[in-house]
């Protein structure tokens, strides 16, 4: 099947968060012309190669995508339409960062065609904001909300971060209150995890790393399990909440295992049962697109007992679940028969349990989803 | 083909040393030096052939070598080097193949002087009856202090050093110095060639192609080719099919005689007909008496052995009984753990009798293993008269039903200069050591003798032993047969389950002691799991100890990481291959390590 989703990433950013490894550099001094350049190009091989079906959904992430200049902007998106059948109901989201969100710049994003937002506001304590290495301050994120909503856009979506250095729980209580306040359609509440080759994975290594304890962490993701659907956020996945029919449809491809265009550094993708991965440095990306080539650093086949198994591991993670007719109308093969013995296992264990054609983490299973996830791995 | 050789001209020898101090590069230096081995075959440690002696720095298996040296003289010497193994746990198989010699270089190391094994070593060698030449080896080493360590031998040992010789086995200095000693005072062999044959077996392997390999000596007498011998220990009877000597390439003769060193095939098809110590006799005209020293070797130490997956069970039976082929001190048998499944109960010489051969099975066969801690043979008086010998804790019947328990004790002889008296002792007293004797010896040195129960030794009485005598402590022991203790068995409840893997009999004293550190220990080893986890230490039904693993809390994955699948599949991995080497206890999750958690207990 064709892919109807794309994603696009943006590697640039102001400066880099103390948690962050993503592809992402600061933008000082990187050919950024060159690079959307290049974009296009890929763009362009791509749809040549494999012609898209009308899409149902645009993520251009990074990085910090808003720190494109208004006319890099333009340029961008125009692209995307140029190369991509966009469909009328399609959701077209780029990730901001609220110190870049002028209104000449959203404006234009909501003249190009991008009909939502999704802001990085992590949380709304200046000082905690500093300690991960943001940028912005309590007032900038409430402002550039406020800009979005004039030029247009009413589909926004909010990140917030628990687990941070020093972080209370009642200091997400705060955040939460104050960002429900803000009336966003969908929320990601992620909770920071220490990764290699960050400025934080140094520090942890240090000792210097304040994080706050296991039933701390606990407690701050049960508080905004319980808060945000409170407010009229249903969680729906693992850590997405969102008013009803707000659900993002570009993360839905990812969870329900279907396949998307990546494109740009470091990005990967998913395209006739195959799985890419770009090149992550930039100069390099740029460098092997201008010889006509594929930026590709590795690209392997996914048999069906891989996609089975992704089939399981990504689609658990919503709470609605996975469907049995789903399964066997993708794979030809009941559920039962490919992962019968797992299924019981973790049914015993308390983390799944069936709900008609369906089946979907418990409560326990929710907190424990890497035990359920990892058991579908052969 | 060669010429008979007179006894004569025949000088039978081994190389006794502390760990480290050059034995294995002397061996090969000699080899070279008398052209045994060429430039282009040198091997360093041309002695020792399996990996893992080699990097233990223990030698396991004995080989013997036959060299030919000119001497000063003018004659031609036949020079038989007999390896020996180095470790207590094989001091059986020591004494046996010391006794196929004459003489023995004692090789110390000119930095580090003597040492525990030094001592014990000698020893071994001076109840032999050996002629003992000490040999200063390292002397090219920066810190060598020859001169202190001539006197140390002297004041220590309380032997002449006064013509040792200073060598470097690494630079090849005083080779010939060592070879002309060993032709000038180890005496030649002196049996009597028209006697009935007497061979002392002192090692056997087994070839797949040619079933057993038996290393002897011959004593008195002529073993030729298609003759019948009879085995003494066994009685069995077997026709010599080929003999040989290693040079050391394995060079067939038409025979051997008195003095000679050499192997023997004989279509015998397990290393257990063939004894270590036994005597080889004409089965046509037999000796009157075997050579004196035999002993059966009897299991001393057992453990159950599991695979950690339970579908390598049979991979796991087949390589024991590979490796038994060639080990004649091995013993195992199914059994079976409600815990671990199914399994092997295996006997040992001792501890490193049982780690070795648990590494040899991870290592050349690469099958994971679970090993229960080690276990001696108890005797169960029961009150109904009748009694039960138990190797696995497990077995040991309800308290009620016991009458008395008895347990293998061993005479312990230590050896270790005086200042350290006090240590040992106190280890002694710990292990519930009854005290013997104490003999002041020349030379600073005190001889210790205790009574201790073999299933205290077992743990890590030699280490302490060790470290706390800073090497200097010789030890040694001897089964003296079993006495009543007041034993208890002691059983683990995870999350309210008996895990009988980790059931273990202990001295009702120290039982509360015992049951206490093992929780604490477990605690600490087992990770959390999903749930909360109980850990009980119980007699019967009373629990002396109690801790709580803490529940895991979360457990889950928030990012997304922008549909790179793989990396979130590459952390699940990484959770899964841990699981992977944990074994499933009910519905706790425990790792190898837990089950070896009764072995690093210390007694403080």
């Amino acid at each position: 099947m064709q892919p109807n989703a794309v994603y696009i990433h943006i590697p640039f950013c102001s400066h880099k968060c103390y948690y962050c490894d993503f592809t992402a550099y600061v933008v000082d001094g990187q050919p950024v012309e060159q690079y959307l350049t290049a974009l296009e190009q890929e763009m362009k091989m791509w749809v040549e190669e494999v012609p898209p079906t009308a899409i149902q959904s645009v993520f251009i992430g990074g990085g910090t995508p808003t720190i494109l200049s208004i006319e890099q902007m333009k340029r961008l998106l125009a692209m995307v339409d140029r190369y991509f059948p966009i469909h009328a109901s399609c959701e077209w989201t780029v990730e901001a960062n609220p110190e870049t969100t002028s209104e000449e710049l959203l404006h234009v994003m909501k003249e190009e065609g991008v009909n939502r937002l999704s802001f990085g506001a992590q949380t709304f304590h200046l000082d905690l904001l500093q300690q991960i290495g943001r940028i912005h301050g309590v007032q900038e994120i409430i402002d550039s909300i406020a800009i979005a909503r004039k030029v247009g856009f009413s589909n926004l979506s909010l990140d917030l971060m628990f687990g941070l250095p020093n972080q209370r729980v009642i200091d997400l209580e705060e955040t939460i209150q104050q960002a429900a306040s803000l009336n966003p359609d969908h929320f990601s509440c992620y909770s920071l995890k220490v990764e290699e080759g960050t400025r934080f994975h140094y520090l942890e290594q240090q000792g210097k790393l304040p994080l706050p304890n296991e039933e701390a962490e606990l407690e701050m993701y049960q508080l905004a399990r319980k808060l945000l659907p409170q407010h009229g956020y249903q969680q729906y996945e693992i850590s997405n909440f969102a008013r009803e029919g707000m659900e993002s449809i570009h993360n839905s491809t990812y969870w329900r295992n279907q396949t998307f265009y990546g494109l740009g550094a470091g990005a990967h993708g998913y395209i006739n049962h195959q799985r890419y991965a770009n090149q992550k440095v930039i100069r390099e990306y740029i460098k092997v697109i201008e010889q006509r080539k594929r930026p590709i650093v590795s690209r392997w086949d996914v048999d069906k007992r891989e996609m089975m198994e992704n089939f399981m591991i990504m689609g658990l993670r919503l709470m609605e679940g996975v469907s049995r007719a789903d399964f066997q109308m993708r794979y030809h093969l009941e559920m039962d028969q490919v992962f019968g013995e797992e299924l019981e296992r973790l049914k015993k264990q308390g983390l799944l349990m069936n709900e008609e054609d369906r089946v979907r983490l418990t409560e326990q299973g929710i907190l424990f989803g890497n035990e359920v996830f990892a058991a579908f791995l052969s | 083909m060669e010429k008979k050789i007179s006894p004569a001209m025949i000088r039978n020898f081994s190389i006794i040393a502390h760990i480290d101090h050059g034995k294995s590069t002397l061996a090969d230096r000699i080899l070279e030096f008398t052209g045994a081995i060429t430039e282009r075959e040198k091997q360093e440690q041309f002695l020792d052939n399996m990996d893992l002696e080699r990097e233990r720095g223990i030698t396991i298996k004995l080989q013997s070598v036959r060299l030919r040296y000119q001497a000063k003289d003018g004659q031609v010497y036949l020079l038989n080097l007999i390896d020996t193994p180095g470790h207590v746990d094989f001091s059986y198989e020591v004494s046996r193949s010391l006794q196929a010699c004459e003489g023995a270089l004692l090789v110390v190391d000119a930095a580090q002087g003597v040492e525990a094994q030094t001592l014990a070593n000698f020893y071994l060698a001076w109840e032999n009856e050996l002629e003992i030449l000490p040999v200063i080896n390292k002397i090219d080493l920066p810190n060598a202090e020859p001169e202190r360590v001539r006197k140390e031998i002297e004041d220590i040992i309380g032997w002449d050093a006064s013509e040792a010789v200073l060598a470097s086995a690494k630079a090849g200095i005083g080779m010939e110095d060592i070879l002309e000693q060993i032709v000038k005072h180890i005496p030649p062999p002196s049996g009597k060639v028209e006697d009935p044959l007497r061979a002392l077996i002192f090692d056997s392997l087994y070839d797949p192609y040619k079933g057993v390999i038996i290393y002897m000596r011959v004593v008195d007498g002529t073993l030729r080719k298609g003759m019948k011998i009879e085995l003494m220990a066994t009685g069995k009877v077997y026709e010599v099919t080929e003999i040989g000597v290693l040079t050391p390439h394995p060079v067939a003769v038409s025979e051997l005689s008195v003095g000679e060193v050499g192997f023997v095939v004989a279509n015998i098809k397990n290393v257990k007909d063939s004894r270590v110590g036994d005597t080889i006799t004409d089965a046509d005209r037999p000796a009157q008496e075997p050579l004196p020293g035999y002993r059966p070797i009897t299991p001393m130490v057992f453990c159950g052995i599991y695979p950690v997956d339970s579908s390598q069970y049979e991979d796991l039976r087949e390589a024991l009984e590979k490796l038994e082929l060639n080990d004649a001190s091995l013993s195992y048998e199914p059994e079976t753990s409600t815990a671990l499944g199914f399994g092997f109960r295996c006997g040992f010489l001792g501890l490193l009798h049982m780690e070795i051969i648990q590494e040899r099975i991870e290592r050349e066969f690469q099958i994971p293993l679970i090993t229960t801690a080690p276990s001696v043979i108890y005797h169960v008086y029961q009150t109904d008269g009748s009694k039960i010998e138990i190797e696995n804790p497990t077995l040991m019947p309800a308290q009620q039903k016991i009458e008395r328990v008895e347990e293998p004790y061993i005479k312990a002889t230590m050896m270790a200069p005086n200042e350290y008296v006090g240590s040992i002792m106190e280890i002694c007293q710990n292990k519930r050591g009854q005290y013997v004797d104490m003999e002041y010896m020349e030379g600073n040195r005190v001889n210790l003798i205790y009574r201790l129960p073999l299933a205290e030794i077992v743990y890590d009485f030699f280490d302490q032993l060790k470290s706390s005598t800073k090497g200097y402590a010789s030890f040694d022991y001897e089964l003296i047969g079993y006495q009543p203790s007041d034993l208890v068995k002691m059983d683990i409840l995870l999350n309210g389950e008996v895990v009988d893997a980790f059931s273990f009999i202990v001295h009702r004293d120290r039982a509360y002691h015992r049951g206490k550190k093992l929780a604490a220990k477990l605690r600490k080893l087992i990770p959390r799991q999903m749930f909360e986890v109980p850990i009980q230490a119980v007699i019967g039904n009373k629990v002396v100890a109690r801790e709580t693993i803490r529940a895991m809390r979360k457990n889950v994955l928030a990012k997304c990481y922008g549909g790179d699948i793989t990396r979130k599949r590459k952390l699940l991995e990484k959770q899964k291959e841990g699981k992977k080497r944990m074994k499933s206890v009910g519905s706790v999750e425990v790792p190898q390590e837990a089950f070896m958690a009764i072995l690093q207990m210390d007694d403080e």
